[in-house]
C-alpha cells in the first residue's frame, strides 16, 4: 500500500507531537499564508538576530502533512541563515518533484516527505510551512542572492 | 415512481469500466462537484462535430442549418426540463458566468444610467444606488457570493445575509433583513456545503413583499430533483451541464421573460446584435442578447442528451433513489465515534450532499485514506468558507451520491471512515 509511503511513522509523529509551534511575541516579519482548497493555514513569524540568523515561529491548522511539514521545517532551519533556509526550501521542492534524491542532511526528518511526491494534490500542503518561512524571511529584509537589508528590492517578491 | 436500476445505469458509463487505485473498483461520490457522463451524452457531441458541425446561427449552408437546429433544439428540451420556455433560457459558460451575467447586467444599467445611456425599457430595476441591498445568504457557494460582493463594492449597494440556524437550515426568523432596499435576492436551492434544501416558497413571498428580484442557484437541485420554474415563481435561476451528466463548458441561465428583456448585454460582441453602425448598436431580444460570439454548439447537444437520460429515469425517481442513499449515509455515519455532520443530521428537506468532520482527523487526510480504496470524495471548504466558519470548521469531508450510487457505495464509505481512523489512531 502506498499509502504508508506518504504518511511515514515520523511524520505521523511529527502530526501528533509539532516541534516549534507557538508564535513568538517580538519578530521582523510576518506571514500568513493558506491552502485555499483545502483550508490549511499557517502564520509564521521571523526574527533576525545579531549574527545574520533567523529564528523562525508559526503557528498552523491543516492536515497531517501541512503539520509534520511545519514541525519539521522548524527543526531543520530555526536559527539557520538565509541561505541555509533557502538551499533546503529549494531541495524539499526538488525531492517533490522527483528530480533530486532526498539528502538527509539538508531535510533531517523531511526526507520522509518523499512519499508525498506521488500524490500531487498534497504537495502543496508539504511545502505550505516552508514557502511561508522564505516569504516572511525575504519580508524580514533577506532576498534571494543576498542577505544583506535590502527591503525595496524584496518587496517585489 | 419506478426504482433505479443502478447496474443498468453503471454500464452507460463508461468510467466505472475503469478501476482506480490499488486496482479498487471506483466508488464515485464527488457528483456535487462534477458528474460522471453516460456514453449517450459522449455520443451525442461527438456525433454533433462528426456529422452537423458548424458555426450556429451563421451561414447559409446546409450544415450550419443542421448545426443551429440542433442547438436550438438543445435549448428547448432543457428549458422544458425545467418547467421553460426556449426563449427564456441562456447558454453560458457555466453557471458562475450565469451569476456573473446578472450582476453585470445590474452593472451596466447602473453605469449607463448614470450616463443617461440608452437602456432596454423597464430596466429600472436593475439601476443600483448608493445604500440600495442585496441578499444574500451564509451557505452560498462563493460563486453566488463574491459576484454580488464585488457588484456592492462598485456601486455602493450593501449586502446582507441571511444567517443559518446551528441546525444547518436559513435562519428566517429575522425577516428585517428584507428592507424596502432589497433589490435583490440571491440564495441557493440546494446547499452545496450542507445538503440543505431552502424553502424557496417563503423566499420569493418575503422577496415579493418588498419588489425585490429572486435569483434560485439551482446547481444542486436541477440535477437531482424535479425543478419546475414556473412553480418556484423566483425570477432567475442558474445551473450547469457538468454536473447534471452533461458536458464541461455549458450552463444555463434561464430568467422570467419580462425580466430578461429589461436586462442589458453583459459580454457584447457577434450574435448578440440587432444592428450595428460605427456610432451604435442595438441588441438582439433575449436569449441571443447575452450569447455573444459563436456558441458551444456541442456541449448544449450534449447537455440536451443528458437531459433526455434523466427525463428517461423521471427526476422524481432520482431524487427518491438520492434520498433513499442519504438516509443510508446518514444513518451510517451517524454510528462512527468522533464524527460531526455539518448541516441536517435528519433527510427532510435535504439533498444528497453529505459533509462531516472527524475528531483528531483532518478532512484532507480522511479523503486520502478513502482515495486509497477507490472511493472518491471532495475535501476542503467546498467553495463554501463562511459557511464553514459558521460551523466553526477549517473544512469537511463532503460525499454526494446521485444515480450511479447504490447502498454498496455507502457501505464502502462507511468502513473507508472506520480504516482512515484506524490508519491514524483516532
Amino acid at each position: 500500500m502506498k499509502l504508508e509511503n506518504m504518511y511515514q511513522e515520523i511524520i505521523l509523529d511529527h502530526y501528533k507531537h509539532p516541534h516549534g509551534k507557538g508564535l513568538a511575541e517580538n519578530f521582523d516579519a510576518e506571514v500568513h499564508h493558506v491552502n485555499p482548497t483545502c483550508g490549511d493555514e499557517i502564520t509564521v513569524r521571523v526574527t533576525r538576530s545579531e549574527d545574520g540568523k533567523l529564528s523562525v515561529s508559526y503557528d498552523s491548522m491543516g492536515c497531517s502533512i501541512s503539520q509534520a511539514s511545519a514541525s519539521i521545517m522548524y527543526d531543520q532551519i530555526n536559527d539557520h541563515d538565509f541561505e541555509f533556509g533557502e538551499a533546503a526550501v529549494d531541495h524539499l521542492i526538488a525531492m517533490l518533484q522527483r528530480s533530486v534524491d532526498a539528502d538527509e542532511d539538508i531535510l533531517g526528518d523531511g526526507i520522509a516527505l518523499a512519499g508525498v511526491a506521488q500524490y500531487p494534490a498534497r504537495v502543496k500542503c508539504a511545502l505550505l510551512a516552508w514557502m511561508a518561512w522564505k516569504d516572511a524571511a525575504i519580508q524580514a529584509g533577506f532576498s534571494n542572492s543576498t542577505s544583506v537589508n535590502d527591503s525595496d528590492e524584496s518587496n517585489k517578491e | 415512481m419506478a426504482t433505479l436500476d443502478v447496474a443498468a445505469i453503471k454500464a452507460d458509463f463508461p468510467i466505472f469500466k475503469r478501476t482506480v487505485r490499488n486496482d479498487h473498483r471506483l466508488v464515485y461520490l464527488d457528483s456535487g462537484a462534477t458528474s460522471q457522463k453516460p456514453f449517450q451524452v459522449l455520443d451525442a457531441e461527438r456525433n454533433f462535430y462528426e456529422n452537423h458541425n458548424a458555426a450556429v446561427h451563421r451561414g447559409a449552408h446546409l450544415l450550419a442549418e443542421e448545426a443551429t437546429d440542433a442547438f436550438e433544439h438543445a435549448r428547448s428540451n432543457i428549458a422544458s426540463f425545467i418547467g421553460a420556455n426556449a426563449d427564456d433560457l441562456v447558454f453560458t459558460k457555466n453557471a458562475t458566468e450565469a451569476i456573473n451575467l446578472i450582476a453585470y447586467s445590474f452593472l451596466n444599467a447602473t453605469l449607463k444610467s448614470l450616463r443617461g445611456a440608452d437602456l432596454p425599457p423597464g430596466s429600472e430595476r436593475f439601476v443600483l444606488a448608493e445604500g440600495d441591498e442585496i441578499l444574500v445568504s451564509e451557505m452560498e457557494h462563493h460563486a453566488n457570493l463574491v459576484p454580488w460582493q464585488e457588484l456592492c463594492e462598485k456601486t455602493g449597494a450593501v449586502l446582507r445575509w441571511i444567517g443559518l440556524t446551528e441546525e444547518g437550515r436559513l435562519d428566517l426568523s429575522d425577516t428585517s433583513f428584507f428592507s424596502e432596499r432589497t433589490k435583490l435576492v440571491a440564495v441557493t436551492h440546494q446547499s452545496n456545503l450542507l445538503g440543505t434544501v431552502n424553502d424557496v416558497t417563503a423566499i420569493v413571498k418575503l422577496a415579493e413583499s418588498v419588489g425585490a428580484l429572486v435569483f434560485l442557484d439551482a446547481c444542486q437541485s436541477v440535477p437531482h430533483m424535479p425543478v419546475d420554474v414556473v412553480a418556484l415563481g423566483v425570477d432567475f435561476i442558474a445551473w450547469s451541464g457538468h454536473k447534471m451528466l452533461g458536458p464541461l463548458g455549458i450552463g444555463c441561465l434561464w430568467g422570467k421573460s419580462e425580466v430578461l428583456s429589461t436586462m442589458p448585454p453583459f459580454i457584447s460582441g457577434g450574435s448578440m446584435i440587432e444592428s450595428v453602425s460605427m456610432e451604435r448598436t442595438t441588441f438582439a431580444a433575449p436569449p441571443k442578447r447575452f450569447e455573444a460570439g459563436v456558441p458551444m454548439a456541442a456541449q448544449a447537444v450534449g447537455m440536451s442528451a443528458a437531459v433526455d437520460y434523466l427525463n428517461d429515469l423521471g427526476m422524481a425517481s432520482v431524487a427518491q433513489h438520492e434520498h433513499m442513499l442519504t438516509e443510508a449515509a446518514l444513518a451510517g455515519l451517524a454510528g462512527i465515534p468522533g464524527i460531526r455532520i455539518i448541516g441536517p443530521e435528519n433527510s427532510i428537506d435535504r439533498g444528497s450532499a453529505v459533509s462531516f468532520v472527524l475528531e483528531g482527523l483532518h478532512p484532507h487526510d480522511v479523503g486520502q485514506v478513502l482515495d486509497e480504496s477507490g472511493i472518491a470524495v471532495r475535501v476542503g471548504q467546498h467553495c463554501a468558507k463562511p459557511a464553514c466558519l459558521r460551523y466553526g470548521v477549517q473544512a469537511t469531508t463532503r460525499a454526494t451520491f446521485y444515480i450511479y450510487n447504490d447502498l454498496d457505495d455507502v457501505d464502502a464509505l462507511v468502513a473507508g471512515i472506520y480504516s482512515a481512523k484506524k490508519f491514524f489512531g483516532v
